[in-house]
Order: structure tokens, then sequence, then C-alpha cells
């Protein structure tokens, strides 16, 4: 294992592979701030071209968190098919990547290829990537689940009607899912986020939700995001979920901070199988994003890169619907600009997707980080292209209760528009009988909330 | 959100702008060639099923629907609009509280660690320390050992500042004194995130501490504060050990209120002489 390498006049040193893969990393402001990212450009390229020389073995005898410490790292450890890693262990990462880019690479051999890689080989190979690498490879890999539509199907993108309000006012979201579903959104879940954790107040949401999609006989899911215990909570006392959510991070101290663990989110698989209303197989609802270990103080000087594969690599797990990235959510202090942001969408969907996940993205801003609506949209065209399973849909693109900017409904049908895709097979049956969508396109109906009235 | 409220804001930032930017005469003739820009909830919907009923949700969310559409776009007008809102969400971060609002308010400014907003932005830890010159001014300078020291602090949003500030601190200095509590003078620290509080209170010796400090603006407010309160913080004070109140502007808590209720919290909190968890479980 070579951990110093030679470039131009100077030697670099790196102390392990944590260190390689975290100054290996684009410059985000999250490894600044931690102290662990690149001193310099030519600091970075050392360590990527270190990092293209190591082999996959030596990133698997040398995960970055112990196996013994973290729970994360167990979980990942234990799900890697050894028959597979056996066969790709003596590889380089340079190899890994031309491997995931080559034409005779096709999307069933990634498949197979993921069940032998370790989520901090999936963050290495991704750091020897470009832009037109990312997304090349995203394409390739395109994977469906099924909780009461299939998402992740050919041709098709979908989209989470969010449709939050700051204080829960029951009839002010409502007018915000019929606008959603006005506008063909609301195919991969109607999803609230709720200003009050109260277990009898997401109780009332769930239902409120659930009643709506029964009267209108709208394919989808509802979910209520509330902490995964709340959901439990209400489920156990016969609220109707039909997908339920949690945010989870790539370390067990984050975890420990967002209050989860595998013990927990087990029992809510089980729970979910026997009272949830969807049919299943995937019942889970995943919300990642780089950056959140660090704002925990829970990175255990990991990059916010690696720690999000990490994340995937736990996600994976419990066979999710849909994992949510929302890097861009938390502020500047881990993404500074537009410029980060981009590049953590692009990254966070090829390495969801290397982990066999149905991924969407998130591309999000606030108004504290330097971005804006145009890197918003650049971000949300580059992911389409790359083929992410759908995307957040809020009303004018400004989510009122958490206070950011999201994907709009106006930004979902185009998106749709500009790719010729369309929204999940029975959703648009619905929205054909509703008068809602002919052929793929919206109607003059489109966009016009009362038509539920 | 009260959009009445909101437009005579706009339109008398407008004016004030147009005074300062021109040396012409305000006539009529000269306001008649400007436009004038108003934001109001507007059905943008082509031929609604249900007009009223539109109009009507319009009234109950903030959240920007009803707009309708051209193609799967925006309408400009309401295109215009959330790039108005962005606009001044991102003035609230990046602008300084002005000196004069200071001033007017008879606040020492003292300074955190961060040299650059770009610095206090990424690196949580200098907006949490004093730079050493304000750190001696406020040893040699500052009321010492009283029982309250108010600490404002810029945070996220200079605005909230500025349309805060000189309507909460004088009822929250009225209300404290009113009680018989005895206070520092307070004090402005630029560029200052909330653990700030902790040092302050070190240097002062006060039993405790209240930072008044605007939060990260969304596009709806921009204008919010929040007072944090910590009783004797230490070394070993986390999270948990700060009582925190939150949405303070005019259209949520109103300041002249929120400065009322303070006083009687920290009035509370000083009898107890705790803060944070501690406190709301002896309630």
């Amino acid at each position: 294992m070579k951990l110093s390498c030679q470039l131009r006049n100077e030697t670099y040193y790196f102390n392990s592979i944590k260190d390689v893969l975290a100054k290996a990393s684009e410059e985000k402001s999250g490894d600044v701030m931690a102290g662990i990212g690149a001193k310099s450009s030519l600091e970075r390229m050392a360590a990527k071209y270190t990092l293209s020389e190591l082999q996959l073995k030596d990133i698997f005898e040398n995960p970055v968190i112990s196996y013994e410490s973290d729970q994360v790292t167990k979980v990942i450890y234990d799900d890697v098919s050894h028959f597979v890693y056996k066969e790709i262990s003596g590889w380089t990462v340079g190899e890994l990547r031309e491997y995931i880019l080559s034409h005779s690479t096709n999307s069933n051999d990634l498949k197979r290829l993921s069940r032998g890689l370790t989520s901090e080989m999936i963050s290495a190979v991704a750091k020897l990537m470009s832009s037109i690498d990312l997304v090349l490879a995203s394409q390739k890999m395109k994977h469906q689940a099924h909780c009461n539509t299939t998402i992740g199907e050919p041709g098709r993108l979908a989209f989470r009607c969010q449709p939050n309000h700051p204080v829960d006012n029951p009839d002010g979201i409502l007018a915000s899912i019929k606008e959603g579903l006005s506008y063909g959104s609301g195919d991969a879940v109607i999803g609230i986020n709720p200003n009050n954790e109260a277990v009898d107040s997401v109780a009332r949401l769930l239902t409120m939700s659930h009643e709506f999609m029964q009267k209108w006989a709208i394919p989808t899911q509802n979910c209520v995001l509330a902490h995964v215990t709340t959901q439990m909570q209400a489920l156990k006392k016969g609220a109707p979920v039909a997908l339920l959510f949690q945010s989870l991070a790539g370390s067990q101290l984050a975890n420990d901070d967002f209050g989860v663990n595998q013990e927990l989110l087990d029992e809510g698989y089980e729970l979910m199988k026997s009272e949830g209303t969807s049919a299943g197989p995937n019942f889970f609802y995943f919300e990642t994003g780089q950056g959140s270990e660090v704002s925990l103080d829970g990175h255990s000087g990991v990059d916010m890169q690696t720690l999000e594969a990490r994340t995937y690599g736990y996600a994976r797990r419990w066979k999710p619907f849909m994992v949510n990235n929302v890097s861009g959510f938390i502020g500047p202090e881990t993404l500074y600009d537009g410029k980060q942001m981009i590049r953590a969408d692009l990254e966070d969907l090829f390495m969801g997707k290397l982990h066999n996940l149905p991924m969407g993205i998130a591309p999000t801003y606030t108004n504290h980080m330097s971005a804006d609506q145009n890197d918003q949209e650049i971000a949300g065209m580059l992911t389409t292209v790359a083929g992410a399973n759908f995307y957040m849909g809020v009303p004018g693109g400004d989510d009122v209760m958490l206070s950011y900017q999201d994907t709009s409904f106006h930004d979902d049908a185009s998106l749709r528009e500009m790719l010729g895709l369309r929204p999940l097979t029975e959703f648009e049956k619905w929205l054909e009988k509703m008068g809602i969508m002919e052929e793929g396109r919206l109607t003059k109906y489109a966009g016009d909330l009362s038509i539920f009235d | 959100m009260n959009i009445e409220q909101i437009v005579k804001d706009v339109l008398s930032e407008m004016e004030d702008k147009g005074n300062k930017t021109t040396s012409k005469p305000y006539t009529q003739e000269y306001k008649n060639k400007h436009i004038v820009y108003r934001q109001e909830k507007k059905v943008g919907v082509d031929e609604p099923k249900n007009r009223e009923y539109v109009e009507q949700v319009q009234k109950e969310t903030p959240a920007r629907i009803g707009i309708g559409r051209s193609g799967t776009r925006m309408r400009t007008k309401n295109y215009l609009d959330f790039r108005v809102d962005h606009a001044a969400a991102q003035d609230a971060v990046f602008k300084d509280v002005g000196d004069d609002v200071l001033t007017r308010m008879d606040l020492p400014i003292l300074h955190s660690k961060a040299t650059s907003m770009e610095e206090y932005l990424m690196n949580l830890d200098v907006g949490r320390k004093l730079n050493e010159e304000s750190r001696s001014w406020l040893a040699e300078k500052a009321t010492k050992g009283k029982q309250v020291q108010i600490v404002v602090s810029d945070g996220l949003s200079s605005t909230g500042i500025e349309e805060t500030i000189p309507d909460l601190l004088p009822t929250l200095i009225q209300g404290l004194e009113a009680k018989n509590i005895s206070m520092g003078n307070p004090i402005f620290i630029r560029k200052s995130r909330v653990w700030i509080q902790d040092e302050v209170a070190s240097l002062v010796d006060c039993d405790l501490v209240i930072s008044l400090i605007g939060e990260r603006p969304g596009l709806a407010t921009s204008k919010s504060i929040s007072a944090y309160i910590i009783y004797k913080p230490n070394k070993e004070s986390v999270e948990a050990d700060r009582t925190v109140f939150s949405n303070i502007h005019e259209g949520g808590v109103p300041p002249v209120e929120a400065g009322a209720y303070l006083a009687d919290i920290i009035e509370k909190m000083l009898q107890s002489k705790a803060s944070g968890v501690k406190f709301s479980q002896m309630q």
C-alpha cells in the first residue's frame, strides 16, 4: 500500500487511506472546516493520483471507521458479497473507474459489481470522476422499487408533492397537495414535513392525506416526515402510513444524534410489513445529504463525500422505496456555493446508484449560501440527464416551513417535458382520467387546484 | 403573512432609495415615470374551475399556490417575485447592520474573530469567540457583576436586527428595570454566533446572558430573530442548557410583546437559577 506521491518537485505524504480520501475530494467547505481537506491544488492532485493506484483490497482492509466501533461500518461489511469482492480485490481504483465507464460494462454488470464494493470504494472511485463521467455512469444504472407505485422504470420520472405549511394548517396543506397533483407531481409520495411533531398531530396529517388519496383513487403513497419513532407510535395507534421516513447519516455518532440505529429501523420495517397500508416490499423513505456529520460534529475525521457513501451502504439494508439526497440544505459551512452543491448532487446520485439504491435528488439552496435559482436549475437538469428517479415538488419552489428553496411543481413538469419523460405508469393513467395530462403533456386544466373542489 | 404590510414596506423602501439616488425634486411628474413594484397574491390560473376557492386557500397558506403557468414555467411576475424575495433574504445575510441603527440604540460595537463574511459563514468557531480588541474592551469598560447581560448578534439576518431590535430592546430593558433586575450595558457583536454569549458572561461576570440574534432567513420571512438565554454558562455548557425563543418578527411574535415576555422568563430563571431543559423541567 503506497501512501505517498512525488508530484512535480514535491513529495506528498498521507497518513492513512482516510487521509487520502479526504484530500482527494473536490473542494468542499465542510472538509475545510473539519481541517481534513487538501491544503493546495497540487496536494489534491497528489491524493487523487495516490488513490488511483490503491488496490480495492487496501481500502477493504482499512475502513475509515473501524468495524468494531461503528454500526454503520458493521452493516456495510456484513452486506458485502465476498465472492464478488474476491474477483475484484486486486483492481486499483483507477481500473475500477475504467471498468464502470467501459462500453462493455452494462447495467447488470454494475448491479453485480455493487455487491462486492464497500462504500469507501464507491466514494474513492467517484473522486476520480469528472462531471461527465458521473453522469454517464449514473445513466447506466436505474433501480426500481415498489410501494404502491413502481418507481425507477425507464422513461419515467416521479415527484414527491411537498405541501408543507408553517403551522400545519390542514386546509393550507391540502390546497398545496391539490396544486401539486394538478401539475402531475405526487407519484413518488405525498410527503408532508410536520411543524408539530406530536403523535396526534402527525396521525391527523396521515389520516387527512390518506383519505384524500382514497377519495380521488390516487395511486401513490403518503408519508409524514416526523422522527421514525413518532411515525411508529402513530402506526401502532392505527394511523395510515404507506411509507416510513427517516434521515440517516454515515457514522454511528451522527446517527446517535438523529436518534436512530439498526435495531430501531429493523423494528420499523417489521411494523410496516404488518401494520402499514402499502403493498411494499419497499417501505422506507430515507433522506441523506453531504455535511450532516460535520454539522453534528460526528465526522471522525472522514470527509463529507465518503460519509455520504457510507450512509447509502447503511440505507441499503432496509431496501428503501426512495432515497432522497438533500445536499445543500445545511448551509455554506458544509457546501459553500452553487458549484459545490452541483458537484455534490452529481457525486451523490452516482454513489447512491452504485449502491443499487433508487435515488432521487433535491437540488437545494439556503439563503445564506452563495447560490441561486440558476445553480439549482442547472443541478436539476444535469441530474435528470443522469437519470434520477425523482425530485421534490414544492409550491413555487419556496418551502415556507423549512425556509429553503427546492424544485417547484413547475420545475417538475419542465424536467419531464424537456427530456420526454413520463409520470409513473399507474399515476399517468390517473392523470389522464382526471384530464390533467394527455399523451405525456399537461392539458389546459393543469395547474388549477380547484379541479378537486 | 400580512400582504398589506409587505407592500407598504416595499413601497417605503423604494421611496427611500429613490430619494438617496437622485438629486431631482420628487415631483408628481417624476413619480409618474416610475414603475412601482408591488407584490400581492393574485389568482394566476387561467379560467379556474372555482376562482373563489383558489382565492380563499391563497389566504390560508403562505405557500406560492394558485399562481398559474406559462407552458410549464412560472408567469413572469411570479418568477420575479420569487427572485425579489431571494434577493431580500440574501441581502439580509450579506449586508452588515447599519452603524446608524446601532448608534441610535447606543450599542457599543464589538467584533468576533471572523474577519470576513466568508470566514464567518464557513467557520463556525470564529463566530463563537471575541477578537482580542473586543475582549480587552469588554474586560476594561463593561459594567460587571450585574444579574443580566444583553448581547445583540447580527447572526444570519442583519435586516432582522435592524427591524426588530429598536422595538424589542427598550421593552426588554423596561421590563427588567420594572422587576428591579440589574443589567450591564447591552452590547452588539458583529459576525457572532450564539455560543459567544458564554465568553461574554465570563468576562462581565453576570448571572444570566440573553442573546438576541438574527435567524437564517427564508423567502417568506427574512426579518426573524431569536432569543437564546443561558444561566451561568461554563465550559461544560451544552445546547440543552440554553432556552430559545424563535420567530420574533412582525409576522410572528411581535417584538414589543416579546420584550415583555422575555423579561418575565428571565425573572423566573434568576429565581430558579436555571435555564434550558433544567429550567423547563422545573416549571
